[in-house]
């Protein structure tokens, strides 16, 4: 028993990660119709600027590992923007197709720059809190562990806020119902997809920097396997639902983790990976998603 | 369309041309570019290839091995080189990832002529290595890749230290003496061949001692959540958690298993010597940790002080570690047995290193069995204060 509620903290403190990088890209997804596959790397991005930070802005105490972690999603905000109006912007009215695989073109450039940038070799992550372990009788919960779940909480209820609460969240659901007639009724297209592309990116930039401070060990191509993982979350809630991206994230770590207690520890992913396509056949559209119709 | 029109045929003509004349022009500078002066047999340097992991995953074990190598041969050129000739090192690095380093050696081997290949440090690698110096008969020489498969592919592949069956039976004799440990629970990495062979002659040395292995976990290295594998652990209760994998899962999983407030022992093999495990883990964490290693650089013997002066003064202060030690030793192994072949003929040198006995090497007296393994002492190193420290030598 002890166990089982052992791995659930585990399972939730790693899929809350998952959860964040999974709503950048349903959020993108959403607005504009295709996977920003950079968007892993710009989750390492976030944990890079951590690293280089840290020593700078006091890491260490609470308020030290707050800037820090608010400094790294700022930039990566900006890395978003910077990203879309360089590489998106253009091709907007070309086929998701081109788009894609310019996205990944934009994913290698980073991974690439970045084991230019950073060197390819793993980089210990320093300590941004004050680390404590907590018992409650058998259990343990790290302090680490616990603020994970607080940060992606307290962002995911911001979220929730920024997008069904304010002028520029109205206008986002506005832009992913039709962006045709969204720019009929007055507003700018252009500053709605900037807008979403920063609100992503803090989003990964927070996942790069919880995920750095939980696995004190970053190199360049970190992003891409909890990317993959993340971007399977979203199909898995269904792409391009805010709620469904933090559920599939849960869900994926959840499973992980409770796989890798066990025997069949070799084969986590492999399961992992099975549940997603036995899900999808009964449910194609995901979890929480609504099957459309496309329209020709 | 079947017939192309004249137009596109011709730019097809100019793109060949083109191409053509980059390949000719890559060629002469591709082939001064690697360093050494290889021209083949008659060359006027002994060209010795070294295939290391100086970026990636295991970095810090190719950095250190290759500086090893390196203040070796500097040191041999010193002393006048060998036959009349200095050496020539020609370095590349396999990025730590499988599959390069075949292409690497073969390059080599039909490029740059070598004599003889030394590498590498990680045992896959090695293995991926060695049945191209075998075809080909060039002597290769491993520093430290410890999987007993290794030297098996062939009779001209070797060795200048201990292996793993050795390794796994004196850290299994540790944790039942030292540690006084009955039930071991052992997490290892499925993707490596060094720690999923280390873990089995664990296995084997310990249950034979009359322990038990109470759980057993594994990863997949580039992981970084052990906690799933931990808490599974924890709930086993072990005396001791063996873990025979590279210093940075090694640290991660220190790390998280003191965070889920498990407070037993934790050891490893010689995969966890790396100042990285202990910026990683934390000073704090590494407490009542150890590992099984092929020298200290505290050693008060005379040969390994000479060598640490030596090391220091041309990196920068840095202490040498085993697998800088490793790498010192392989290049001056292959060095003595050259010089007793007296030629640098791939058979007559596998020979003479065949034969090599108690050649005196940083990491102690060296003797090549018939199986092309050599057999050493191994010290035991815990960590104290954050720092690594010598705690018991152990003889074969």
């Amino acid at each position: 028993m002890t166990e089982l509620l052992q791995q659930l903290i585990n399972g939730l403190s790693l899929g809350a990660i998952y959860a964040l990088i999974a709503l950048g890209y349903t959020m993108v997804y959403g607005v504009l119709r295709f996977i920003n596959f950079a968007h892993s790397d710009v989750f390492m991005i976030g944990s890079y600027v951590g690293f280089y930070l840290a020593p700078k802005l006091g890491a260490g105490s609470v308020l030290g590992g707050l800037a820090v972690l608010f400094s790294a999603m700022a930039a990566c905000a900006l890395l978003g923007v910077i990203i879309e109006k360089l590489a998106y912007k253009p091709l907007r009215n070309r086929s998701t197709l081109t788009v894609l695989i310019t996205a990944i073109g934009v994913s290698l450039l980073l991974q690439n720059g970045g084991q230019k940038l950073f060197g390819p070799n793993p980089r210990a992550f320093p300590k941004l809190f004050p680390e404590t372990q907590l018992h409650f009788g058998e259990l343990t919960v790290s302090s680490n562990q616990l603020i994970v779940l607080a940060v992606s909480i307290f962002l995911l209820v911001m979220l929730w806020w920024i997008v069904h609460r304010t002028r520029i969240g109205t206008a986002m659901r506005a832009l992913s119902f039709n962006a045709t007639a969204a720019s009929l009724v007055g507003i700018n297209n252009d500053a709605v997809i900037s807008f979403t592309f920063a609100l992503g990116s803090a989003l990964a930039g927070a996942g790069g920097i919880l995920y750095a401070m939980n696995y004190p060990s970053i190199d360049p191509l970190m992003g891409t396997l909890p990317g993959l993982k993340a971007f399977v979350a979203a199909v898995l809630g269904g792409i391009g639902n805010l709620p469904g991206a933090a559920l599939g994230g849960l869900l994926i770590g959840l499973v992980e983790t409770f796989i890798s207690g066990t025997r069949a520890s070799t084969f986590r992913d492999a399961i992992a990976f099975a549940i997603l396509i036995l899900i999808l056949l009964f449910r194609p559209a995901g979890l929480l998603g609504k099957m459309r119709v496309e329209k020709v | 369309m079947m017939k192309l029109s004249p137009d596109t045929s011709r730019r097809g003509f100019l793109t060949l041309v083109a191409a053509a004349a980059l390949l000719a022009g890559c060629k002469p500078s591709g082939g001064s570019g690697s360093g050494g002066d290889a021209a083949g047999g008659g060359a006027s340097t002994i060209v010795v290839g070294e295939f290391a992991s100086l970026t990636g995953t295991e970095a810090t074990f190719g950095k250190s091995s290759h500086e090893g190598t390196l203040l070796a041969i500097e040191e041999l050129n010193k002393a006048g080189g060998l036959l009349g000739k200095q050496f020539s090192l020609i370095t590349e690095d396999n990025r730590s990832t499988a599959g390069e380093s075949v292409t690497i050696v073969k390059k080599f081997i039909s490029r740059d002529h070598v004599v003889a290949v030394l590498g590498e440090v990680a045992s896959g690698r090695s293995m991926e290595a060695a049945p191209v110096c075998q075809q080909a008969g060039i002597p290769m020489v491993s520093p430290s890749s410890t999987n007993p498969k290794v030297t098996e592919i062939g009779d001209y592949i070797f060795r200048v230290c201990f292996i793993d069956p050795f390794q796994g039976k004196l850290l299994a004799d540790f944790a039942t003496k030292t540690l006084k440990a009955k039930k071991v629970a052992l997490l290892s990495d499925v993707s490596s061949a060094y720690s999923d062979g280390l873990g089995r002659f664990f296995r084997e040395g310990f249950t034979a001692g009359g322990g038990e292995i109470i759980s057993e976990q594994k990863y997949t290295s580039k992981d970084k959540d052990f906690k799933a594998q931990l808490t599974a652990i924890k709930a086993a209760s072990p005396d001791a958690i063996f873990v025979p994998g590279y210093y940075t899962e090694a640290g991660l999983i220190v790390a998280q298993a003191r965070q889920l407030g498990i407070t037993l022992p934790i050891f490893g093999g010689d995969g966890w010597e790396a100042p990285e495990l202990i910026q990683i883990a934390g000073g704090e964490a590494l407490a009542n940790t150890y590992y099984s290693t092929h020298y200290s650089p505290e050693s008060s013997d005379a040969r390994v002080q000479t060598f640490v002066k030596a090391f220091q003064a041309r990196f920068n202060g840095e202490t040498p570690d085993a697998m800088a030690a490793l790498g010192y030793d392989s290049a001056m192994v292959l060095a003595d047995a050259m010089k007793r072949a007296g030629t640098t003929d791939g058979a007559k040198v596998r020979d003479a290193l065949a034969a090599t006995k108690d050649y005196p090497c940083v990491t102690g007296k060296t003797t090549l069995d018939a199986a092309r393994n050599a057999s050493k002492a191994a010290v035991i190193i815990t960590v104290k204060d954050g720092k690594f420290k010598y705690l018991e030598t152990i003889q074969p």
